[in-house]
């Protein structure tokens, strides 16, 4: 009798964890798979001058022969043919690298420095790392606009202590430095928040141990700590690059005009051209380059667990 | 694992010799962290090849002391001479000595071979040479065919020994092992005491370890150091500190002890001349024949192990002295042995302990018999500290 009661409750017990199970996965489906199949396919549309401003838009099942027939690949082979968009895209590429490598170079010691300061401070270091957070991030950029226009602050700084003439001015504003400088800024404390996670959990005696054999400071750090905080510098380098691979805002705001970046490119065809299609079939390109680094990204997440 | 006892000890005390030199020699050492004073102007030395403990309560500071010799805190005052020579502001990578980390403290991204090869990397050997040197060392604690294992893959056992091959390899001067068998299971920490004693001897290195646990203390060291509140109790031999420990913490803190207070009435002892030094305390007459400095009047401790003290429901012959009579309060059986707790007839509290030689599961003492208890002039101590 208490078999058989046992065996109902893990009946029960069953159904509501495959509920819980469920709930992301719906999640997913509903603001991820479809909207992203929607994408796809006005990806493989043609431009139209309509409201949507594209063809077939799906009318009636009874259509769908018609309109499947009416799909195509032409956007992504138009894509392959003007090198504007693969210069775009390595454009991109080479961005978020570059930004990333940065990224690790400055959120590295100030995560380092976090995970050693005394116990009883770090929380607070930690709030300071997310305080920009309660800035908006726009006004953020406006603000190294600011800072880096020539006649911005930064100008104002070295005339005034003297390492500038006046007629002088510093020429950042518009340029790939500005771009740098802006993701570098907004993108660090995803760099920072992962790097300190993984340096925290670190045990402090490994390097005494280091120590004790003969290793050196400096040598133990190469040697011990870096290797341990590797998934914390995978997954601040993927938090940080995917995005920055299609970030917009900051080129736009902080880009000179011949900064190529993925995102506004995507921008301009939306809203520029009004060509939804092509403007897609970008975005699906852009996910699927992405692809790689996320499986990346989740193969490291896997080692770790 | 096969137990092997090793070479038999041959009787080893350069500490009574008073022209050995010591090999490390901690010289009014003070630490002091804010205002905790953990050790406390404290002088010790240590011989070479000597298997040395420091044994005391969680925050007595021999952790302290053990970590001021590997170079990871320097002493407030002091110095700790090595072979004679100051090794203050030497960092812990200059250093001769090499730890053994309660924690274990392995690299959990390297395998055990490459946890072993580290330390020897480190001093740039050729690569033959450090393969030889793991392969040896593998060999040692009986880990040959783990050696391409992360630490992760392996039981508590097997990391502790990796930690003990890594800590070894570098043929230290001195081996520090912090707590070295704190997290293994009684069997295992037994065999592996042994296990320590055999490579020491083996190796012929000085080994000094930390440790709370004092039955393990007393296995493996030629010497125990009891340390209290960042001071040393007592240093002696094992047999030394269990027989003739110096002061109620000492005798209190080593092993099972019945201690009384009360005061000298008669002494026919003084420093260098064993006497009887008959004590009452509080109505209860003993007596011991003891080298005793106190006077008569003096304030002191009487105290006996529960192994010396005999039960026995029949009134001894006489009864003026070393006899005591009680009821049976509790006992404890322990197997080999039976602890009897006797209340006595002032109400005061005695434990003796006998050891189980016959079968009988029904024992001829049980709870609620009036007993006697006795015990001859040399087994018991005066404590006048």
């Amino acid at each position: 009798m208490a078999v058989v009661q046992e065996a109902e409750d893990q009946k029960q017990g069953g159904a509501s964890r495959w509920l819980v199970v469920a709930v992301p996965y719906v999640w997913l489906l509903l603001f991820f798979v479809a909207p992203f199949l929607i994408i796809f396919k006005i990806s493989l549309s043609d431009t139209a001058i309509a409201l949507p401003p594209y063809t077939p838009v799906f009318d009636g099942f009874g259509a769908i022969g018609d309109f499947l027939s009416q799909l195509d690949f032409e956007n992504y082979i138009f894509l392959t043919d003007d090198p504007l968009y693969v210069q775009a895209y390595l454009s991109s590429l080479r961005i978020a690298t570059i930004s990333t490598f940065l990224l690790l170079l400055v959120g590295y010691p100030i995560a380092l420095a976090m995970a050693r300061a005394p116990t009883s401070i770090r929380p607070t270091l930690v709030m300071m790392v997310i305080l920009p957070f309660w800035t908006s991030f726009l006004i953020r950029v406006y603000a190294w606009i600011g800072i880096l226009k020539p006649d911005g602050l930064l100008t104002l700084l070295l005339q005034t202590v003297g390492l500038m003439g006046p007629e002088e001015q510093v020429q950042i504003f518009r340029t790939d430095t500005a771009v740098f400088i802006g993701i570098v800024y907004s993108y660090l404390p995803f760099m920072v928040l992962p790097l300190y996670s993984a340096l925290e959990k670190m045990d402090n005696t490994l390097l005494e141990a280091a120590n004790d054999l003969g290793c050196p400071p400096l040598k133990a750090f190469w040697r011990i700590t870096f290797p341990l905080s590797l998934p914390g510098v995978i997954a601040g380098a993927m938090i940080c690059f995917i995005p920055i691979t299609g970030e917009f805002v900051i080129p736009d705001l902080l880009g000179g005009a011949d900064t190529l970046m993925i995102g506004k490119t995507l921008w301009t065809e939306f809203f520029g051209n009004r060509d939804w299609p092509l403007a897609s079939a970008v975005a699906v390109i852009l996910l699927v380059l992405l692809v790689v680094p996320i499986m990346i990204f989740q193969n490291q997440q896997k080692k770790v667990a | 694992m096969a137990k092997s006892l090793g070479p038999v000890k041959r009787k080893f005390s350069p500490w009574t010799d008073p022209s050995a030199i010591p090999f490390i020699r901690f010289e009014n050492i003070t630490k002091r962290f804010g205002n905790f004073t953990a050790v406390d102007s404290l002088t010790l030395d240590i011989y070479e090849r000597e298997f040395f403990s420091l044994l005391g309560p969680s925050g007595c500071g021999k952790t302290t002391l053990m970590r001021m010799l590997a170079g990871f805190e320097e002493p407030s005052e002091g110095r700790i001479l090595l072979q004679g020579k100051d090794i203050q502001g030497v960092p812990p990578y200059r250093r001769p000595t090499n730890m053994m980390f309660q924690s274990y403290a392995l690299f959990p991204h390297m395998t055990v071979e490459k946890n072993i090869a580290f330390g020897l990397e480190q001093d740039k050997l050729p690569k033959g040479e450090i393969a030889a040197r793991v392969d040896e060392m593998l060999k040692l604690v009986k880990l040959e065919t783990f050696a391409k294992r992360k630490p992760n893959q392996l039981s508590g056992g097997q990391r502790q020994r990796v930690a003990l091959a890594r800590s070894l390899a570098k043929r230290p001067q001195v081996l520090l092992l912090d707590e070295p068998l704190g997290a293994l299971d009684k069997k295992l920490r037994e065999e592996t005491q042994f296990e320590l004693m055999d490579i020491q001897t083996k190796l012929g290195l000085t080994f000094l370890i930390v440790t709370h646990d004092q039955e393990e203390a007393m296995t493996v060291s030629d010497r125990i150091a009891v340390m209290d509140k960042g001071v040393i109790v007592q240093v002696a031999t094992p047999a030394e500190i269990y027989e003739a420990p110096n002061s109620r913490y000492v005798a209190d803190f080593i092993g099972d002890i019945n201690i009384l207070e009360g005061s000298v009435t008669t002494t026919e002892s003084a420093l260098g001349s064993p006497g009887t030094v008959r004590i009452d305390c509080d109505g209860i007459k003993v007596a011991v024949d003891q080298e005793c400095q106190a006077v008569t009047g003096d304030k002191v401790a009487f105290a006996v192990r529960p192994e010396k003290v005999r039960i026995s429901p029949d009134q001894p012959p006489d009864t003026s002295v070393n006899a005591l009579h009680g009821e049976v309060w509790d006992i404890g059986y322990l197997g080999d042995f039976s602890v009897f707790i006797v209340k006595l007839d002032d109400g005061r509290v005695m434990r003796a302990a006998q050891a189980n030689v016959s079968r009988l599961v029904d024992r001829p003492i049980t709870f609620g018999d009036m007993v006697w208890l006795t015990w001859p002039l040399d087994a018991g101590l005066v404590l006048t500290r």
